[in-house]
């Protein structure tokens, strides 16, 4: 018989022998782990809408056209080539002929008309899905953009558009405009957002959901094939334990690091800082319906009050670029000439004098409750900037409301001044220009929150998109600019930089613009 | 009724929160259409009730999956720590209790309390952060977040990874498991216990003061009858009460502990569905962590029949 003691004894050796068992994480020169702060929503590239899901989307399908590494220039991808007749208005792809999807299914021109159409035809059998609407291709206005599309043979699709539209390039290289399965789609139904299949240089494997994402090689893949056989996205939600699991080798690889860690990072020689100018963009909207906005003098008098490289160095930890213009400058067409507004109280107060505030006024900061991708501390930096104010007269007063509310009242134009930012999507200027600038822009419920109405502005934004010509859509942006700032309707506070941190053995993983997360060219070295 | 108003009445517009910077007219009215918004809200809550009755909870807007899909996913996850936490809890919470009270007054005592009244005081996120410091980065015998190591692979049939793993027979992603859930679960048990050891001891003390427990003693019988079938049986009712409440609570998902162990359960999901105003997520996970808290109430009123035989519920 056992006696108690004996029971006791066994049970504590099998819980030993188990938490033995199971030793450390071992670690796989063939296996990427990169850790993030939240799980994607989904994987269909057409239904997603957030950071997250694009991550995992980027590795698993492919666009006709991409952008090139480390830019937002166009190149080919699953289209070898194109071109556009004399009216702008016809497309022509040529695709490539050696690629098949995930599952078997080949890739061709019919494909393509599959992905793009279910998205673009109201009566197409996929166009209404339980799960969600095709919110980016509404988003970025693809239905007014496109008048038809079609599959001439099996290499050759075609796109007829409404009226010439420059950014409609672009835009063919986001997410959403991936190549999707039409077998998997056809299978799976509204599920498919869980059950991906693209023709990209990763295939799925598993996701648990809020816990991990498992993407295996595609032995199959038509291009230089990646280096990694497996890579996992894990989610880890507080920035500090997502370190920590860095710091302890349990990652390879994280993004959207604190300003709190830089120091350490800079000085842990197992641990590379990833930068790269993020394409964003976080302002100070004015509103230019209501006085004393609606005066130049005003608005130019806030631009020099505000002290935009003290925000940068304690509100970012140096991560950021104070801001001159509404685009990013690593952004073609970027007006690198313009000279920025310097930082100046005794002008802004001259100014203010000038425009009749010599004893300065009342105004409302409006300030977002939540951090954004470019702005992280909205609420201290709305302070920091009542604070600039206060030096030169004016008296803001803070208001601060739940974000859904916050974003009503401010499309609708409630505010004096608004803290609002936004980050780009197809690498485009008229994405940021057109969108947050043109009068068109700014019925309300408005993206313009300046209300800002130039008649000169518009002309040139809506030439800009419907020129094909690089070099004459360059010119006119650089206008554009010129127009903006002088006339002031924001003041431009600062580009985010966008950051990752990789263990010092990964190689080859480079942060791109747009946000995107390519692993094809990353690997993993011999173990240091 | 009050779950479905108390989400339709707090201000913020579902569309506008899941549009953010990108919302123009057109995306609002489409979205708000699609969410049934602009229908008058007597009408959303006829559907809502209907489709409860039928047992469908809609699908969630923001992740676009089935609400009971997302409800049943997670749970296990939370289960499984719940279970480890309150077993932590009730171990150690009893076990300080009834040390503290039958060496009432020794340094037993006043230590047993000491770790209670810390227990209680001592901040989730901050516990969390220094056992990570210190079991998992300085001296690392535990891991840092997670349920399951980046290279275990492990078939999940229910969702509750330790019986997943006895189920394929693998020890050693069981040890996996039980690593990972050690931190979260000491965490999240640690205010239980203190209040299980507090209530313990306080009731122990109340009992053992009792007539029949003096008899007892008079009787001669040996300390550890007196002491395990009569006093602390007795003295278990209110531990017991207090053990069902935390239980439940601690099935309701513990946002913190989920946030900081990288834990996916079910209390993060509701948090970031309420965020959203993703209302159909938050009226089903709300539902049923509601009836959850009532049932396991219920259990504890029929336990406290058989702990006491003079707790009856009779039929009048």
């Amino acid at each position: 018989m056992t006696s108690p003691s004996q029971l006791r004894r066994v049970l504590l050796g099998a819980c030993l022998t188990v938490l033995a068992a199971c030793g450390g994480s071992g670690h796989s020169a063939d296996t990427l782990v990169f850790g993030r702060g939240s799980d994607s929503i989904g994987l269909d590239p057409a239904l997603e809408t957030d950071g997250e899901s694009f991550k995992v989307c980027d590795n698993l399908y492919e666009t006709l056209v991409t952008y090139a590494p480390g830019s937002t220039q166009i190149v080919p991808q699953l289209a070898r080539e194109w071109s556009v007749d004399p009216t702008g208005l016809e497309w022509t792809f040529h695709l490539r002929t050696d690629v098949q999807f995930h599952d078997g299914t080949p890739f061709n021109a019919e494909a393509m008309l599959f992905s793009l159409g279910r998205q673009f035809f109201p009566d197409h059998p996929f166009h209404k899905l339980a799960a969600g609407s095709y919110q980016y291709w509404k988003d970025m206005g693809m239905d007014d953009i496109i008048a038809d599309m079609s599959a001439l043979n099996d290499s050759t699709f075609v796109v007829r558009l409404a009226a010439p539209n420059a950014p409609f390039l672009s835009n063919l290289g986001m997410n959403f405009c991936a190549a999707v399965s039409p077998t998997a789609v056809q299978t799976h139904g509204a599920d498919f957002f869980k059950n991906p299949v693209g023709t990209g240089p990763f295939r799925f494997v598993e996701w648990l959901k809020d816990e991990r994402i498992v993407l295996a090689k595609n032995d199959s893949y038509w291009g230089p094939g990646p280096h990694i056989e497996r890579l996992i996205f894990r989610s880890i939600q507080d920035p500090s334990v997502r370190f920590l699991e860095l710091r302890a080798g349990a990652l390879h690889g994280m993004d959207n690091l604190s300003p709190e860690f830089l120091d350490e990072l800079r000085t842990n020689e197992q641990i590379n800082l990833l930068t790269q100018p993020g394409m964003n963009v976080g302002y100070l909207a004015m509103n230019n319906e209501k006085p004393p906005y609606d005066d130049r003098r005003v608005r130019m008098a806030l631009n020099h009050a505000i002290n935009k490289q003290s925000l940068v160095d304690n509100f970012y930890g140096g991560l950021a670029e104070a801001a001159k213009n509404p685009i990013p400058p690593m952004m073609w067409s970027y007006n690198d000439d313009i000279e920025p507004y310097a930082y100046d109280p005794e002008r802004a107060r001259a100014l203010l004098a000038e425009a009749g505030f010599a004893n300065g006024f009342d105004t409302e900061l409006w300030a977002m409750p939540a951090p954004r991708p470019y702005m992280p501390q909205p609420e201290k930096i709305a302070q920091a900037i009542q604070a600039d104010l206060a030096q030169v007269g004016i008296r803001a007063r803070i208001v601060s409301l739940e974000w859904a509310t916050y974003l009503d009242k401010v499309f609708n134009g409630h505010h004096d001044l608004c803290l609002l930012g936004w980050t780009g999507d197809n690498g485009d200027p008229d994405n940021f220009l057109y969108v947050l600038l043109d009068k068109m822009a700014a019925v309300k419920p408005a993206q313009n929150v300046a209300f800002y109405k130039s008649d000169e502005l518009h002309d040139i934004l809506v030439a800009a998109r419907t020129q094909t010509d690089p070099a004459i859509r360059t010119q006119l942006y650089r206008e554009a600019q010129r127009i903006i700032h002088r006339d002031a309707p924001w003041v431009p506070l600062v580009h985010a930089t966008q950051t990752a941190a990789f263990r010092r053995q990964v190689e080859g993983f480079q942060l791109h613009p747009t946000g995107s997360k390519w692993f094809s060219a990353t690997r993993i070295a011999a173990s240091n | 009724m009050a779950v479905f108003l108390m989400i339709h009445l707090v201000p913020g517009d579902p569309a506008q929160a899941m549009l953010g910077e990108r919302a123009n007219a057109e995306t609002l009215t489409a979205l708000r259409h699609e969410m049934g918004l602009d229908q008058p809200l007597y009408k959303q809550f006829g559907i809502f009730v209907v489709d409860l009755l039928q047992g469908d909870l809609g699908r969630s807007f923001r992740t676009h999956e089935k609400v009971t899909t997302e409800i049943f996913r997670r749970f296990p996850a939370t289960v499984e720590l719940t279970f480890a936490a309150m077993l932590f809890a009730m171990v150690g919470g009893l076990g300080l209790g009834l040390l503290a009270a039958v060496r009432r007054g020794s340094t037993v005592d006043y230590f047993s309390m000491a770790v209670a009244t810390a227990g209680i005081s001592m901040p989730v996120f901050w516990l969390a952060l220094v056992l990570i410091l210190l079991l998992a980065v300085y001296f690392p015998i535990f891991p840092i977040s997670g349920r399951l190591s980046s290279y275990t692979y492990l078939e999940s049939r229910t969702g509750l990874y330790l019986l997943d793993a006895l189920l394929a027979g693998d020890l050693r992603a069981f040890g996996d498991v039980l690593r990972h859930l050690a931190l979260p679960a000491v965490t999240l048990g640690t205010i239980p216990l203190a209040v299980i050891a507090r209530m313990t001891r306080s009731s122990l003390l109340e009992v053992l003061g009792e007539d029949y427990i003096r008899t007892a003693w008079a009787k001669g019988l040996p300390r550890r009858l007196v002491l395990l079938r009569h006093a602390v049986r007795n003295a278990f009712i209110p531990t017991l009460t207090v053990i069902a409440l935390e239980f439940g609570y601690l099935l309701g998902g513990a946002i913190i502990t989920e946030t900081i162990f990288a834990w996916p359960g079910i209390g993060r999901w509701l948090f970031l569905a309420v965020q959203a105003r993703d209302f159909r997520a938050v009226q089903g996970g709300v539902l049923l962590l509601a009836s959850l808290f009532i049932l396991i109430n219920l259990l504890a009123d029929m336990l406290y029949a058989w702990l006491d035989p003079r707790i009856r519920y009779d039929r009048r």
